[in-house]
């Protein structure tokens, strides 16, 4: 038991923890909603839905920006280990953000096929969509404010069955048997972290984070269950080599569901893990537990950035991309060591943020820019910057955050990460993570220098609406630059609410 | 050996069970049975937990149930998915298994944003 870390792990501004409550209810009301009201009013429900969202996400981040502490909530005025507990930390501000941002940003990019015409018939993807993207706002920002892991479990199984729906979404030929294959992984991963809390339960009699970090020792129990956890987290997260579903997944679905999925939905899992292995469990990191995860990790970086060069096809490309980026997230558990336990975290969330941005941007790009050509080959792509040229720089600003080219996001986060390998004295992880940046260059290249040549036959008129949609994903792929110019912004709310705050820095 | 470590112990072999059958099943609807037995073990499981959980004048500790409750609900409503799911793939393409020495094979056609 450890009581300086539990202390600062409890206390919290109560005040306003209701706003916590509200971050969750107001999609779901939003859903209820748009079931109630039909698919042909989904997008005005949803429209209607963002400004509050968007405002009760602002004003958890103001609060805990001003205060410099962690909000807690006790739902219903019950108190662990039997009531639930809500807490927004920095790490969660920083994702509730982002993910308010994407959504509202999904929200507008959403294609016309989505939205009804008056008087014209009811589709299934109308209705379907807008409700499935209300429940990954709702069950997302569940698992950032959770901190009792059955609650996180519900939220877990809450995500997966709002993304697979996205997967096939348009029935297009083969999205049906990704959707069952990403199903088939999700439900073993969550299983398996299932009987992983299932094991901490056994030991220690209670579900909530905060309870059981003062508790939890090192015991076989405790270990066996955080393996079984993480094991299960990594299959929902694809972490390779439980990977094989992402790419089909991600790139058959539908442009602004693809977005989605890669930028957020693979976070939620991820997100969970850090909570556990950080949270739950501090010791854990830079254990062989723990380097044998950033050997997954490392596998992935290279076997990601291998795949994605051979890809024939944009979206295919972006999502083994995907698969690459995912490695370097699970890079940061070996190397939160010692002194560098902050470095670490800190380089670890801000690839998770830039990348969200940086990947919804690059994919509804490609989703751009396959409505225009009518095909996403990459030998076909010719003449891209000529003829879109706004969606072509936002394209070209993503894949420098991919890469890690300075002042990107990518850059801030990736050279967080080597200089956590540094302070830690494990120079072989900062070796995989220039490798990782430099088979990103290679396959960013293949796509960005066939959008450079001349096309040889003049590109048909754009489909309707494509400007102001290009604007749109210029501005994510700003943001993703922007977190790497003002990169104080970020690092100050990821220290918010931590335990043992200054005390392991340098 | 008492009864509730012979729970156990039935409750690590449907772990076990589940677990292989989802790995090794090509076929889905096996796949999605596996993944119910694997359930049913950890659902045990947490039976098991409840009863050695158990305080003085309890036969066992009851929050394990309400988790089980809330296990059972989402088993049911993943399984639900995955079969419908399945139904329509065979309907579509008569498939009821994953295809051989597939992997990464992305959906043919790309994607037309009819806008």
């Amino acid at each position: 038991m450890n009581p300086v870390k539990l202390a600062s792990l409890t206390t919290g501004q109560h005040g306003g923890g209701g706003l916590l409550v509200l971050c969750v209810l107001v999609p779901v009301a939003a859903l209820l909603a748009i079931v109630l009201a039909g698919g042909r009013h989904g997008r005005a429900v949803t429209l209607a839905a963002l400004p509050p969202g968007l405002l009760v996400a602002g004003l958890i981040a103001t609060q805990v920006w001003k205060t410099g502490q962690a909000m807690v909530e006790r739902v219903g005025g019950w108190a662990p280990p039997l009531g639930l507990m809500l807490r927004a930390d920095g790490l969660s501000v920083l994702m509730l953000a982002t993910t308010a941002i994407l959504v509202a940003a999904v929200a507008f990019y959403a294609p016309r096929s989505f939205r009804v015409a008056a008087g014209g018939a009811e589709t299934r993807a109308s209705l379907v969509f807008w409700v499935m993207l209300m429940a990954i706002w709702a069950s997302m920002n569940l698992v950032f404010v959770s901190s009792d892991l059955f609650n996180l479990y519900v939220a877990l199984e809450l995500i997966a069955f709002a993304a697979i729906p996205m997967v096939y979404l348009e029935g297009k030929k083969g999205t049906l048997l990704a959707g069952l294959r990403y199903l088939l992984y999700a439900l073993m991963g969550s299983v398996l972290y299932l009987l992983g809390a299932a094991l901490l339960y056994g030991r220690h009699g209670t579900m909530d984070i905060t309870l059981l970090s003062g508790m939890a020792g090192m015991d076989w129990a405790v270990c066996l269950g955080v393996g079984l956890m993480t094991a299960g987290l990594m299959a929902k997260t694809a972490l390779f080599p439980l990977h094989l579903w992402l790419p089909p997944a991600h790139a058959g679905a539908t442009p602004a569901a693809s977005a989605l999925l890669s930028a957020l939905v693979v976070k939620g899992s991820f997100f969970l893990v850090l909570r556990i292995w950080f949270d739950l469990l501090p010791p854990l990191t830079g254990t062989p537990g723990a380097q044998l995860v950033g050997a997954l990790g490392a596998a992935a970086v290279l076997v990601g950035g291998v795949m994605a060069i051979r890809q024939d096809r944009l979206k295919l490309l972006i999502a083994y991309s995907t698969v690459a980026q995912i490695g370097y997230l699970f890079l940061i558990f070996p190397l939160a060591k010692g002194p560098a336990v902050a470095t670490a975290l800190s380089g670890g969330m801000f690839l998770a943020i830039s990348h969200a941005f940086a990947k919804a941007s690059m994919f509804m790009t490609a989703g751009l820019i396959a409505g225009a050509y009518g095909h996403d080959r990459i030998a076909g792509l010719r003449g891209v910057m000529r003829s879109m040229p706004v969606a072509g720089c936002a394209f070209l600003i993503a894949a420098f955050s991919l890469i890690g080219v300075p002042p990107t996001g990518g850059f801030a986060a990736k050279w967080r990460l080597i200089s956590a390998a540094v302070e830690s004295s494990q120079w072989g992880w900062a070796a995989v993570i220039l490798c990782g940046g430099l088979l990103a260059g290679a396959y960013m290249f293949r796509a960005v220098s066939v959008f450079l040549t001349e096309a040889e036959t003049p590109v048909a008129d754009k489909p309707a609406g494509t400007r102001f949609r290009e604007w749109l994903v210029l501005a994510l792929a700003c943001v993703s630059l922007w977190i790497g110019l003002f990169p104080e912004i970020p690092a100050r709310l990821i220290e918010i609410g931590r335990p043992a705050n200054g005390e392991v820095l340098p | 050996m008492n009864t509730t470590e012979w729970f156990g112990i039935a409750a690590a072999l449907l772990i076990g069970l589940g677990l292989y059958g989802i790995l090794t099943q090509p076929m889905l609807l096996r796949k999605i049975v596996s993944f119910n037995v694997l359930g049913s073990g950890v659902f045990l499981m947490f039976g098991v937990i409840a009863r050695r959980g158990a305080a003085a004048g309890l036969t066992g500790d009851p929050v394990p149930h309400a988790f089980v409750i809330t296990g059972i609900v989402v088993a049911f409503s993943a399984s639900a998915l995955a079969v419908t799911m399945a139904l329509k793939l065979h309907e579509d393409t008569g498939e009821s298994a994953f295809p051989e020495g597939e992997d990464a094979t992305a959906p043919d056609n790309p994607d037309e944003d009819k806008a």
